[in-house]
């Protein structure tokens, strides 16, 4: 049976606003931890995940420098911070919504000091 | 080498500064960079300005510098504010009494010249059309309800101010990384050519623009410590960058302060709000993150190099506000047995009143304080039974003004006659006017020529 963690287990996270746009960077804490997130935060996967907030594309920026992704949802904002009704109105909690998706950790993933899911 | 040193002001209108007196007092630091302005924060001062025209600048300033200028005359720091606003004349002027009030020197400088809403038609009669740059919208949509227009300018006229022997720079709008950006230049003479540099240097100033979020704050690292381990965040030093003449840049704080300057700090700030990391663009240089260094090399300091720097935008950035309707909302909350369901059906009557009494909002926003209201569509809803206890927070958009200070109106008999325990109203709040960005673009030579740089010398 396949194992899975959240992203929480894998990276850290920051989320910021500009115009109607989110804008979140997801950091891996380490080499592998990278490996795993650019086979796994794809597009499709994200515009999935936040479906319900982002209503345009969603783009995606690997880092190898930085063992990070920059990740852009277009549309995600209600127009913008300044004219959202939301209490989170420039998105500074994407971030974490997205510490929340699930992926499938392959068989010989190194897990020590991870607290996998079974 | 030649090294200069540059500290973080303030990261926003509302910021503190107790961090930036320790980076005055203990981190040998020559000059600061403080931002004021966010795209909101400019419709705060163009409201202050409708009521005083002597208004429309951040009033922060007059007390931030109050306390902070003692420390740094002494020591010959040198302050870049874009806290000028809508208008650094206006801040200039109170800066200017109050130090004279006080009997205190300074050479105070404005750079003007930013602000574009007047000229908006001539813009456009020059052949910018001033669409909306992201959707390409016309702005004939929004035309008439324009609040506030202003160029992002970049460091030419600080530098100049800073040539011109000013100790305080007041702007209005200019690119945020401009306050660091401009001490860098004037130091160390480098060309607008000089891309790997500006780009360096353009780095230096997106990781200190947002104060605290630069050393620690605002971080998280959940499964490493995580925030916790940050320590002291009520003594917190805001990031200094040591820069040499090549514009190689370590990232440190003032010794004794709180936070944390490490690798995971500084690349979660590195790539805050940048969109596209190869291509942020600013007006002096466009910069590429991907072949950026950062090494860290212990005791709170971060190295950083390798920045790429391709050559700047012919046109520069307009940010344009607009009236977009008005926000009414009210807040109830209920209490564990049920708390959530007893939250959704006092939604639920709300809505079915509305629509009985015809008051169409054009948009009915409903979010569970306690349960989804920062999580969104994302929130868990696993134990929703046992929530201690949930606020309802319910928001109308609508044109009419009048329609949004009402809305709050639908709640208060509900305590009396809704589902059990309704507690924590929030009272009949006034309606809150919204705001439309419209973000354009017009070319440099349309704005560039406007641009003013004065010096006033107080007390001198």
């Amino acid at each position: 049976m396949k194992r899975c963690v959240r992203l929480v287990e894998l990276a850290h996270a920051r989320s910021g606003d500009k115009g109607d746009r989110a804008d979140i960077g997801l950091f891996a804490y380490d080499a592998a931890g990278y490996a795993l997130l650019r086979q796994a935060v794809t597009v499709q996967r994200l515009a999935e995940h936040f479906r319900g907030i982002a209503t345009g594309p969603v783009e995606l920026y690997p880092l190898d420098n930085l063992l990070a992704l920059k990740i852009v949802l277009n549309g995600a904002l209600q127009g913008g911070a300044a004219r959202s009704l939301r209490s989170d109105n420039l998105g500074k909690c994407l971030g974490a919504a997205l510490l929340r998706m699930e992926i499938e950790l392959p068989d010989d993933y190194p897990t020590k000091g991870m607290d996998a899911q079974p | 080498m030649k090294t200069i040193r540059i500290g973080a002001g303030l990261g926003f209108y509302g910021d503190a500064w107790h961090p930036v007196a320790a980076s005055i007092e203990r981190g040998e630091v020559r000059y600061i960079g403080s931002d004021h302005l966010s795209e909101l924060t400019l419709a705060i001062l163009q409201k202050d300005r409708m009521k005083d025209p002597a208004a429309g600048y951040t009033r922060d300033l007059v007390p931030m510098m109050t306390a902070l200028w003692p420390h740094a005359a002494s020591r010959g720091v040198r302050f870049l504010l874009n806290a000028g606003g809508l208008n650094p004349e206006g801040a200039r002027e109170a800066l200017q009494a109050e130090f004279a009030r006080r009997g205190w020197r300074a050479r105070i400088a404005t750079v003007t010249g930013d602000s574009v809403l007047e000229r908006m038609d001539e813009l456009r009669a020059a052949g910018e059309p001033l669409s909306h740059m992201d959707s390409g919208a016309d702005i004939a949509a929004v035309r008439s309800r324009l609040l506030f227009a202003s160029a992002y300018l970049g460091a030419a006229p600080l530098v100049e101010a800073l040539a011109r022997g000013a100790d305080i720079v007041l702007t209005g709008r200019v690119a945020d990384a401009a306050l660091f950006m401009a001490p860098l230049i004037h130091e160390f003479g480098w060309g607008w050519d000089d891309y790997p540099q500006l780009a360096q240097a353009l780095t230096v100033g997106h990781l200190l623009e947002c104060s605290g979020q630069g050393s620690g704050g605002n971080f998280n690292a959940y499964a490493r410590g995580g925030w916790q381990a940050v320590p002291d965040l009520a003594h917190i030093g805001y990031p200094i960058a040591q820069v040499a003449e090549d514009g190689t840049a370590v990232i440190t704080k003032a010794p004794g302060t709180g936070g944390r300057i490490d690798f995971d700090t500084v690349r979660q700030q590195l790539l805050y709000e940048v969109h596209n990391p190869m291509r942020y663009v600013s007006p002096d240089v466009v910069l590429d993150l991907s072949t950026l260094r950062l090494t860290d090399l212990g005791g709170d300091r971060v190295q950083v190099t390798g920045a790429g720097g391709h050559p700047r935008p012919r046109r520069l950035k307009i940010v344009a506000g607009y009236a977009d309707g008005w926000l009414g909302q009210a807040v109830v909350g209920y209490t564990w047995p049920g708390a959530l369901e007893k939250a959704r059906a006092t939604e639920a009557i709300v809505r079915r009143r509305l629509a009985e009494q015809n008051l169409a909002y054009e948009e009915i926003h409903s979010e569970y304080l306690g349960y989804d209201s920062l999580l969104g569509p994302l929130a868990d809803d696993a134990h929703v039974e046992e929530l201690n206890e949930v606020y309802l927070r319910m928001a109308v958009r609508t044109p009419d003004k009048r329609l949004a200070d009402a809305f709050p109106r639908q709640f208060p008999w509900l305590a009396l006659s809704g589902p059990p325990t309704a507690s924590g109203f929030s009272g009949i709040e006034p309606a809150r006017a919204l705001l439309g960005i419209w973000p354009t673009l017009a070319a440099r030579e349309l704005i560039e020529p406007q641009v003013r740089v004065s010096v006033t010398e107080v007390g001198l």
